[in-house]
């Protein structure tokens, strides 16, 4: 399926910036399950400084800003033709060890609420309880929007038994990390049926199985991802694979909006 | 236990690397030579070497006594050192290429993964990152311990921010203002090119888009750091700028430094910043001591780092309990320089010994420095030891120990004449594209009689190293 995407996030702030950084991670990368036909970012208000590889492969690039203007914004577009292969992305690549994502990280840190999410899942093949925790997630933190911010815990989130695509990731990658695998989180983009316009940008978590290798699964949806997901950036959790995180000096106040477009 | 005296080994004279230093100092007027003994305390005080004790409220800051009786090491000697910390320090980058690429060490099962998994030291960061030359750790202090004639031991090794080589320079300095003649008689090899050698070194690893001189910097934490003195120092004796993290942003693609001019691009920083507070964008985002960005600059390949990052996952306590493993593993050789036996006390096996031996044995935090949190059995009080043991039991994989080992023992000039008191070396090694060791190193003494424990933040001192050229 050949999808055409744009993702503009412009920040806007009262007063002009003195220094900041932002580091975005807004580029989808070739793989298994997509091929980028074409992608571009532009940026305006911010200086580009370096664009590189992070630890987990993701196309990461480094923007300044600092001066007179006071709105910044950031236009990822392009065309990604994506395969469905039910959510099997297959062989891990480059350096960083499988073993790195069976440990905790702050956001998924495994507590009571993990436990019970993990009790709560039968015996069975590998995919089999894959497919049925990705129903317990989905079943225990009912989507709702506002209940959570990026800084909640999986934990948290289970408590609350609310949450947003953000959180079922992330009690899906700490669930299945008790459960023995290693388990990434996946920031992307999903083609939603009917609508043009989406709300903001999807996650979802993959998990390693032995032999498939790394397998997704979409729990705020109840499905594995198929042709209409386009993966841009993966990690431990929320904050390795964060579209855009920064650094900014000075007592700015900072308005977001976000505008997705995806479509065929 | 008797130890080793480097100087008086028996009733029958001095070594032969000290005889023509033995044969002046027969001739010297003791009065003379306590006079020079506060002459070298005026030297260090004008220079103002001072160092900051942790912990000690009233004197932040204090001299490290200064002993005028060097520590003689023959051609011979330094020729076997030299290979062994050659290959150990070969060995440690080839281990800190792999813990961040292949991971080959893990895969070949000589090495528990969770050595690596539950290490702070370990950097995720670095993962897939390889600096120029494929050099991790530049400047590396290697710990030496001598207990006979023949037998020398690496105690550990400080790959991260090895400091105490501005000592080094100054003892030399201070040793030949105060008996020129000596140096005459004597034939010892020069240290004092050492800053001209780091300078070279760090220029050779410039990143590799650099075409021309680079611009290096040393980048220190401040005034108040502890061996702030040694980085104003080193930058000076270099010829490059110290800087502070609040002079330094990303410029261009670069990391940059304010100068009156606008900013200037730095190719190469010799940081002296510990991992956690270099990049606030990356690390402990309360940091006010590093650069933002500068992790995103140097995957770029647009600087480079000196030490790099997460090398101390090559240097931590437990690890070193490997390296006979390690070095093997990546040289295909055996060790030149040997490992002090060390039982990990992750080990529920290696615990109990170690519990019931506490008073024989030498603990340390696996990720401690300096000497502090560490038990030495032997002198420690039976209350002492029962405090430790309690902390042992809660948290064993946070110890290891080892023997105590009779450290080698020089003598020291006192009110009472010589009188021995037990030294470890910290020779500095430098790579680049080659690897460098300049010849001797900082001394350091226990002044207390019978004491083991050489941290100046533990009252120890120092001493002038000769290697001599014969």
């Amino acid at each position: 399926m050949r999808l055409k995407i744009t993702h503009r996030t412009e920040y806007h702030y009262d007063q002009p910036i003195r220094y900041g950084l932002q580091r975005l991670r807004l580029t989808p990368v070739s793989g298994p399950l997509q091929t980028i036909l074409d992608w571009k970012l532009t940026v305006e208000g911010a200086q580009e400084e370096v664009r590189f590889l992070d630890q987990f492969g993701n196309q990461t690039i480094l923007v300044s800003i600092g001066g007179a203007l006071q709105t910044v914004s950031v236009l990822a577009e392009g065309e990604v033709e994506t395969a469905d292969k039910a959510g099997v992305f297959g062989q891990h690549r480059g350096f960083a060890p499988l073993w790195l994502y069976q440990q905790d990280t702050p956001l998924t840190v495994r507590g009571e609420g993990v436990a019970a999410v993990v009790a709560s899942v039968g015996a069975g093949a590998d995919l089999e309880r894959l497919h049925e925790l990705k129903d317990v997630v989905g079943k225990r933190v009912a989507y709702s929007s506002g209940q959570t911010n990026v800084a909640t815990t999986a934990e948290q989130a289970i408590a609350a038994g609310a949450g947003v695509c953000q959180d079922h990731a992330h009690v899906f990658c700490a669930a299945a990390r008790a459960l023995g695998f290693p388990a990434r989180y996946v920031s992307g983009y999903l083609l939603m049926d009917g609508v043009v316009e989406q709300v903001a940008s999807h996650a979802w978590a993959e998990a390693h199985v032995p032999r498939l290798g790394w397998v997704a699964f979409d729990a705020a949806n109840g499905i594995s991802p198929d042709e209409r997901y386009v993966t841009v950036a993966t990690g431990r959790d929320y904050r390795d694979a964060m579209p855009i995180s920064g650094i900014l000096l000075g007592q700015a106040e900072e308005r977001l909006e976000v505008r997705i477009t995806v479509e065929q | 236990m008797t130890a080793f005296d480097e100087m008086f080994p028996g009733a029958s004279g001095p070594r032969r690397p000290y005889a023509s230093y033995d044969q002046w100092l027969k001739d010297q007027d003791p009065g003379r030579l306590t006079e020079k003994m506060r002459d070298a305390e005026s030297v260090f005080r004008k220079t103002g070497i001072t160092f900051a004790v942790y912990g000690e409220e009233e004197a932040a800051e204090r001299l490290i006594p200064f002993d005028i009786v060097p520590r003689i090491i023959s051609g011979n000697e330094w020729r076997r050192l030299t290979l062994g910390i050659e290959q150990r320090v070969q060995a440690l980058n080839a281990f800190l290429d792999d813990i961040y690429h292949r991971q080959e060490i893990l895969r070949s099962g000589r090495l528990p993964r969770e050595l690596i998994a539950n290490n702070v030291a370990f950097l995720p960061e670095m993962i897939g990152l390889r600096p120029p030359a494929g050099v991790y750790t530049h400047i590396i202090g290697v710990d030496i311990v001598r207990i006979s004639e023949d037998e020398f031991y690496v105690l550990e090794d400080n790959a991260r921010t090895p400091s105490g080589v501005s000592y080094m320079l100054e003892n030399r300095e201070t040793m030949m203002q105060l008996f020129p003649e000596l140096f005459k008689r004597v034939k010892v090899r020069p240290v004092e090119n050492y800053p001209q050698l780091l300078r070279q070194s760090l220029a050779a690893v410039k990143p590799n888009n650099v075409a021309g001189a680079p611009t290096i910097a040393v980048l220190t934490p401040g005034s108040f750091n502890s061996a702030y003195f040694e980085h104003a120092f080193l930058a000076d004796q270099m010829g490059v700028q110290l800087v502070e993290g609040q002079d330094l942003r990303v410029v261009d693609g670069h990391v940059a430094m304010r100068t009156t001019e606008g900013y200037k691009q730095i190719d190469v920083l010799y940081r002296r910043v510990d991992d956690d507070y270099l990049d606030p964008l990356t690390f402990r985002a309360d940091s006010a001591l590093g650069v933002p960005g500068i992790m995103d600059v140097y995957r770029a390949g647009n600087i480079t780092i000196a030490n790099a990052p997460g090398t101390g996952i090559a240097d931590d306590k437990a690890i070193y309990s490997y390296m006979p493993e390690i070095i093997e593993f990546y040289t295909g050789r055996k060790p030149i320089l040997g490992n002090i036996p060390t039982w990990r006390c992750s080990d529920p096996s290696s615990l109990s010994y170690v519990q019931e031996h506490l008073h024989e044995l030498v603990v340390k935090e696996v990720h401690g420095s300096g000497g502090y949190g560490m038990l030495v059995g032997p002198a420690a009080s039976k209350k002492e030891r029962e405090a430790f043991a309690k902390k042992l039991a809660a948290r064993p994989s946070n110890y290891i120990a080892q023997p105590t080992l009779s450290l080698s023992t020089c003598p020291i000039l006192t009110e009472k004449g010589l009188a021995p008191r037990h030294v470890d070396l910290r020779p500095f090694v430098l790579v680049s594209d080659r690897i460098q060791i300049v010849p001797g190193g900082l001394t350091r003494v226990a002044l207390k009689e019978g004491s083991l424990v050489v941290n100046s933040s533990q009252g120890g001192g120092t001493k002038d190293t000769w290697v001599l050229d014969d």
